[in-house]
């Protein structure tokens, strides 16, 4: 029985009804494993353990790979995103759950997204990975669809997991973790031990919804948030009527996670500990401005995205510097998104008072901002406002949005009113030039109702493209060439016009146009170190499969290059941070007690990306048609963004395309730079797919995949099935 | 509130404090599990150092889940029940003086409960009112 909307947490409770119930028995992690997995079915409420095997811990290792196993044996071919089969899976990874190196508490989130129709993974910080292994589980994984908002609760001190009818609690994530936490939470220090994921009312009404995962903070005493963001598997989440899943074990130590060799995990995460008490504020200054220290340096080096990637810089970009931020966010509170992150990059901005929307002269906090959000929500909308970045910041993470999905396509937006392809009749009156930040708040909180033009971006650029050229007689090329998407995934806040590798760093990637695969703009474009397209190549083959051990592992990539040792410009190959790889080698093998090699990393990760690229191949993408970009990531689009580096275009145009810009006017020289540019593009794609053992369409070769080990009989079935 | 003094150049390095020190917090002799370390200062400089904590409490706001606190005599301890065994204080002690061991899954310092003292044979070190 519902008691109504302005009811207390006591009496919320009491309006769940427990729809199915499993007990369990407790187990200890060994070695990094419960070697048993957890199963929720919505549809039917069954509640099931399955059984880990060797194969499995040795093949998909764990996190993002365990994801990659669980789905794939769950959906078919022909599985969209709001299928019933489609899955949600949560998973930490063998490391996840360690306290004592930094970043090693993260969870993965894999899913058929919405946005792509291909695979999802989205790695992030919070609270909930960590306590669902300790509570005696590898992974969550979550079919199925519910008749009406429900709540899993796991109990990982008495070892029962619930589903539970739950009409009452809020939907936007700032509150309804509160509530969460409170309501499964014995008393105040028994707060952190519980673990909220959530979306929120705009995640039901896009394509671009996020989870929340929450972390109590003991100081600020309230439910901190990070974000599983991209690829839209909030919108599953919502689709499939989860309100919250909520995780509680009460007992965190430094041994949980049952490591075999504690002691070598804590001398590795030790050195880490030092470097970043004691070069931290010379390098990164990642403790005091988390990673919005970037946008600065962004600006300096032109790839700061401004007005939809048109530009890499602007003047007033100086407003939302690394500075700004650090006297916004509250300085001196350990910021850590899991225990022993010393990095602890989880800035926040209290005492925040929003102007607009439903929480309007209501004080709150808010996580962020973060790079990304800075860019995408901020200078690439031409917003150069602090307060109204946070504002923003606030909104996207509460109603459970990308903020990097919603900026990018925002921008988009925006970009096509003032050429004037849209109107206002498009836009519901919505005065969206670049710059209107209330504007932009409007379409937020539209998109969070469902309404007007917000709802229209929340379908993402792909989809806007078509409706402005379908609705609106828009120019469909100029679409493309400005739409800033790869696969259906909206591009991260780096212009990637001035470096050809980082144009494959979004383009030759498995979910869709991130950087969390490759992020090369400094190697490529400003240090020179990779001037061939094989240099390129092997850079595009060496760091994405190095990055996606993390994701297999339950670690954060930033303590890996955003501290780096006193001596790591004298190493050999100071872009890989070889000091900081071997800290890597040293806990997982601390952890599993399987020892490892550098080049170990590199293999088991190359495993589970191909897998995962044929895992898109299985879904109807995954060749080489789905790894082109658009133009305006490449190079100029419009004769103002020409002119605005002209001299360096021109220059180009004479020395490597032998093209003469004299007396030529901007249109021929954007002509010729762009066929250059696309040739060199599908160059490179040759070059990547030779390196990482792909047919020239993109597709892993069948000898790649027993290299690898993952030659199953569907995997080779279905490779076979594309080679006719 | 009372630290322990320190006066390194009296040093004999006996490491008789360190095993009282082991002796008295976890009942065995190991200098491993000492609060106080003595150590040469610098190879080969035949000077000692001695380190010890001197309950400036810079620990208390690196800990992520508040197990460190200043107590009402001003010494600086640390909860064993709330802590989570991340050794974030001990990289972050200015002063090298928060202790790990392999046996332990909790860090360790200084409360200067002035054990070691009362076996130093030089005075090296003494209970001192800061």
């Amino acid at each position: 029985m519902s008691c109504g909307t302005k009811c207390t947490v006591q009496e919320m409770r009491k309006a769940h009804k427990v729809l199915a119930e499993y007990d369990y028995e407790l187990g200890k992690v060994e070695r990094g494993y419960n070697n048993r997995t957890l199963y929720v079915n919505l549809s039917d409420n069954r509640i099931e353990s399955k059984a880990v095997s060797q194969e499995m811990k040795d093949i998909f290792i764990g996190g993002r790979g365990f994801g990659l196993k669980l789905l794939w044996d769950a959906v078919k071919e022909t599985t969209k995103w709001n299928d019933p089969e489609n899955e949600i899976i949560i998973s930490p990874g063998p490391i996840g759950g360690i306290t004592q190196y930094p970043g090693a508490g993260k969870s993965l989130v894999v899913s058929i997204s919405p946005l792509t129709g291909a695979i999802a993974d989205s790695n992030v910080g919070g609270y909930f990975g960590p306590l669902l292994k300790f509570s005696g589980w590898d992974a969550l994984e979550i079919q199925g669809k519910a008749q009406a908002d429900v709540i899993v609760y796991i109990d990982g001190n008495s070892g029962k997991v619930t589903i539970e009818d739950a009409p009452d609690e809020e939907v936007n994530s700032h509150i309804l973790a509160e509530q969460l936490t409170e309501m499964y939470a014995d008393s105040e220090s028994d707060k952190r031990n519980v673990s909220v994921v959530s979306s929120g009312m705009a995640g039901q009404h896009s394509l671009m919804g996020m989870l929340n995962f929450s972390f109590y903070d003991v100081r600020r005493k309230l439910a901190r948030l990070k974000q599983a963001g991209r690829g839209g598997i909030g919108t599953v989440f919502r689709d499939k009527h989860i309100k919250a899943l909520v995780v509680k074990f009460s007992n965190v130590k430094g041994d949980s996670n049952g490591p075999a060799d504690i002691e070598r995990i804590a001398k590795a995460g030790l050195k880490v500990h030092k470097e970043l008490h004691d070069y931290d504020d010379v390098q990164c200054r990642m403790r005091k401005q988390g990673t919005a220290h970037l946008p600065g340096i962004a600006h300096d080096y032109d790839f700061l995205p401004v007005h939809n990637f048109r530009y890499g810089s602007h003047p007033e970009a100086r407003k939302v510097t690394g500075i700004v931020w650090e006297q916004l966010f509250t300085q001196g509170i350990p910021d850590g998104c899991w225990y022993g992150c010393t990095m602890g990059c989880a800035k926040a901005v209290d005492n925040f008072m929003p102007l607009t929307g439903p929480y309007k002269g209501e004080r709150v906090t808010v996580d962020g901002p973060e790079y990304e959000t800075i860019s995408c929500c901020g200078t690439n909308l031409g917003i150069f406002d602090p307060h109204a970045i946070v504002e923003i910041n606030f909104y996207v993470d509460t109603y459970g949005i990308d903020s990097i999905s919603f900026g990018t396509a925002t921008a988009f937006a925006m970009e096509c009113f003032e050429l004037g392809l849209i109107d206002k009749n498009a836009t519901g009156g919505l005065d969206f030039r670049f710059g209107s930040a209330l504007s932009v708040l409007e379409a937020l909180h539209q998109m969070a109702r469902g309404e007007g033009f917000g709802r229209i971006i929340g379908q993402g650029v792909r989809r806007m493209k078509k409706h402005f050229a379908e609705a609106y007689g828009a120019d469909a090329q100029l679409l493309a060439d400005i739409g800033m998407e790869c696969k259906g995934l909206e591009y991260s806040g780096y212009v990637s016009k001035g470096s050809l590798a980082q144009q494959g760093g979004y383009g030759l990637t498995l979910k869709g146009a991130q950087h969390d695969e490759a992020w090369l703009i400094f190697m490529d474009a400003v240090n020179r170190q990779i001037p061939t397209f094989e240099d390129k190549a092997e850079a595009l083959y060496y760091f994405p499969m190095f990055r996606t051990w993390f994701g297999l592992n339950g670690l954060c990539k930033l303590p890996w290059n955003d501290v780096e040792p006193a001596d790591n410009a004298e190493t050999d190959e100071p872009a890989k941070v070889p000091g900081h790889v071997q800290n890597y080698v040293d806990i997982f093998s601390g952890v599993t007690g399987r020892e490892i090699s550098k080049e170990d990393i590199i293999r088991m990760s190359e495993a589970m990306y191909d897998f995962q690229r044929l895992f898109n191949l299985r879904l109807g993408y995954g060749t080489r048609v789905h790894d082109d970009i658009p133009y305006r990531s490449q190079g100029p689009v419009l004769d103002v963004e020409y002119l605005s580096r002209a001299d360096k275009y021109d220059k180009e145009l004479k020395e490597a395309v032998g093209f003469d810009p004299e007396g030529k006017t901007v249109a021929e020289k954007i002509h010729a730079l762009k066929s250059y540019r696309k040739d060199q593009y599908e160059k490179l794609k040759d070059a990547v797919y030779k390196r990482r053992g792909w047919t020239p369409d993109g597709i892993p070769k069948l000898e790649t995949v027993k290299r690898l080990r993952i030659d199953f009989p569907d995997v080779v079935a279905l490779i076979n099935k594309h080679a006719k | 509130m009372k630290i322990i003094g320190k006066k390194p150049e009296l040093c004999t390095a006996c490491h008789a404090c360190e095993n009282a020190c082991s002796q008295a917090w976890f009942k065995v002799q190991d200098i491993g599990l000492s609060c106080i370390e003595v150590r040469e200062a610098a190879a080969g400089s035949g000077k000692t150092a001695v380190t010890v904590c001197d309950q400036c409490g810079e620990c208390i706001d690196i800990c992520p889940v508040s197990a460190i606190s200043r107590q009402q005599n001003s010494i600086v301890r640390i909860s064993k029940k709330e802590c989570v065994g991340c050794y974030s204080c001990v990289g972050f002690c200015p002063a090298s003086a928060m202790h790990m061991h392999r046996n332990q899954l909790v860090p360790f310092k200084c409360v200067a409960c002035g054990v070691c003292t009362k076996v130093c044979p030089t005075g090296a070190i003494y209970l001192e009112e800061v």
